[in-house]
């Protein structure tokens, strides 16, 4: 078995044990890296500093101080900050930016002893589902349907991380989340994806898109996986004022495998019109799985489901318009060739035009718009009480004693590049439609692979926790995931 | 609601982005999509409903207010598509 195959699990305990090496690790994941280019998800690549890494981690592991992420080959999303490395969150208007300082995530794995093999391909400011609105171009799934040689998309916005993972060119990767850019992905190729509670993972040094619903989270091969990987991300930061000072536990102490008398809700909402049957006999399976393991199954509501999508597409946008204020062509990032006689409102205005991507102009746009003038209370605080009673309902019946909720993660599976493009934005929106609801109300949420589709394309169930526990919605995640049983893997085509 | 080229062109400004002239009528075509899509949220009964202010009820943690970082100029700027002598440099914004 190829080293680069392996899950952090594993590999951490070959390497304690001595079987393999940090560094025999890394150059085997450099080396599907490198073959892998034709999945357009490393955009940066790192090298250098991943075998200086590994390196470091070998001689940490030589002296007996290794913690679990040591000498563990990670891919990082390009929306992390990352110290002298380009940080550009795919997006034009921060080319050629080298951050003078390092996010909290990737400083804490670092600090672990993980190793950075480079920079992951992603939508533009993480504003997309199909990571099509990369200023890199689109990366591409590793699983095709069938003998089709139609190109893929790994879904979004955290594509890059997804493929990489899925194709096995790194052990695990980061992603963030703020509508389901972490678990779409992973349900689209196959692998496991966590979004953890609002607050649990420090927000600085990544760039921003809607800070009331950013969440950075671990995309792995296994539920083990994302509970070592969550454990180095987590924790209180002075520098996330909204980071929770709260202990950060052994996650992987929590999977224990049993469920025995937890009580999982089934949202009736959830069931939409004209959902693929394949989605919902999944969700069927998943069900059955959850009581077979002695889990009670019980019919829930979450009554303003519906109105998730339209709160998102209000909250998101506002804050996202916000946020983006400060690419203006003076600190970093690009600044447009101006005209004789341009003033500042011309460098603002085409330096601008000429970074941002159409869906960022697009999302811009509709967050000023809604924050104007006349329009505030109508769309952006609407939309806020809507928030509330989203919140509200999860509220409700965690109160009630739900301990979980089952849902599928994405309404199919995943759609060819370009299908979508000529399509209304809206139509692309829907993507987000079961994960949504998770970001709005600041809870834990994880999609874990269960099935494949007729066409042999992977789909995920998600499960959803009580905030702050996620070593119980791990535990869940742990037990559906074995008795999914998924092992499939993308064929190699690249 | 539906958004007109002269509201596009307001909102385009107000945003800071430039967009031609005859590319307009066709954002304001996009914009009015997505607008249509937010109306739905006027279904909802919200009467007595607060806002969310924040998705945890949490009190932001205080702390001394004294220099914590700084004397780091040259880091600062060195990311600037245009800085000279300590300073980032713009166009000319006074006359």
């Amino acid at each position: 078995m190829s080293l680069n195959t392996l899950t952090i699990a594993a590999a951490r305990d070959a390497l304690r044990k001595g079987e393999t090496s940090a560094v025999e690790l890394t150059m085997a994941c450099m080396a599907a890296m490198d073959a892998g280019d034709a999945l357009n998800a490393f955009v940066h690549k790192t090298p250098d500093i991943a075998l200086e890494q590994a390196r470091a981690a070998d001689r940490r592991l030589k002296a007996g101080d290794a913690p679990d992420m040591c000498g563990i080959p990670l891919g990082i999303k390009d929306l992390f900050c990352t110290k002298g490395v380009p940080s550009q969150a795919a997006s034009n208007i921060l080319r050629g930016f080298r951050p003078e300082y390092e996010s909290t995530v990737t400083r804490q794995l670092f600090e672990a002893g993980a190793v950075m093999l480079g920079k992951l391909n992603m939508d533009e400011f993480a504003m997309g589902s199909s990571n099509e609105t990369s200023c890199y171009g689109n990366a591409v799934n590793p699983w095709r349907r069938g003998n089709d040689d139609t190109a893929l998309t790994p879904g979004g916005s955290s594509g890059g991380s997804a493929a990489a993972v899925a194709a096995d060119l790194c052990l695990a990767a980061t992603g963030t989340d703020t509508g389901g850019s972490i678990r779409q992905p992973a349900a689209f190729t196959g692998i496991t994806g966590l979004k953890p509670t609002y607050g649990r993972v420090s927000r600085w040094g990544i760039v921003a898109f809607a800070s009331s619903l950013d969440q950075a989270g671990p995309m792995t091969k296994s539920v083990r996986d994302a509970a070592i990987m969550l454990r180095a991300m987590a924790g209180h930061d002075p520098m996330d004022s909204t980071s929770a000072d709260l202990p950060v536990p052994d996650y992987e102490a929590a999977l224990t495998g049993d469920i025995r008398g937890k009580v999982i809700g089934i949202p009736r909402e959830y069931r939409l019109d004209g959902m693929p049957d394949e989605i919902e006999a999944l969700w069927q399976d998943g069900i059955a799985m959850m009581r077979d393991a002695g889990a009670v199954i019980r019919d829930i509501s979450l009554p303003h489901t519906k109105y998730a999508l339209p709160a998102y597409y209000v909250v998101a946008p506002a804050e996202a318009s916000s946020n983006l204020a400060r690419y203006d062509g003076v600190r970093y990032g690009h600044r447009a060739r101006l005209a004789q006689g341009d003033g500042i409102t011309e460098m603002y205005e085409k330096t601008r035009a000429e970074g941002f991507g159409r869906e960022v102009q697009r999302r811009v746009m509709i967050g000023t718009y809604v924050l104007s003038a006349g329009f505030y209370d109508a769309y952006y605080n609407r939309a806020r009480k809507v928030r509330a009673l989203i919140k509200r309902d999860f509220e409700t019946v965690f109160a009630e004693g739900v301990d979980a909720i089952l849902t599928p993660a994405t309404p199919s599976a995943a759609f060819g590049l370009g299908e979508k493009a000529s399509a209304d934005p809206v139509e692309m929106y829907l993507n987000d439609v079961f994960t949504v609801t998770v970001n709005l109300a600041g809870l834990p949420g994880i999609a874990v692979p269960a099935g494949l589709d007729r066409q042999g394309l992977p789909l995920g169930l998600q499960l959803i926790g009580r905030p702050w526990e996620e070593g119980a919605l791990l535990n869940h995640a742990y037990v559906l995931e074995k008795a999914a049983g998924f092992v499939h893997k993308p064929g190699k085509w690249w | 609601m539906s958004i007109d080229t002269a509201t596009a062109r307001r909102v385009a400004h107000l945003a800071r982005i430039a967009v031609k002239e005859e590319d307009l009528p066709a954002l304001a075509r996009e914009l009015s999509g997505i607008l249509g899509f937010m109306e739905q949220l006027n279904e909802v009964d919200v009467t007595g409903i607060e806002p969310m202010v924040s998705v945890t009820p949490m009190r932001l943690k205080r702390r001394a207010d004294v220099v914590t970082e700084g004397g780091m100029a040259d880091r600062v700027l060195s990311n600037a598509p245009d800085a000279r002598e300590g300073f980032f440099v713009v166009p000319k914004v006074v006359e």
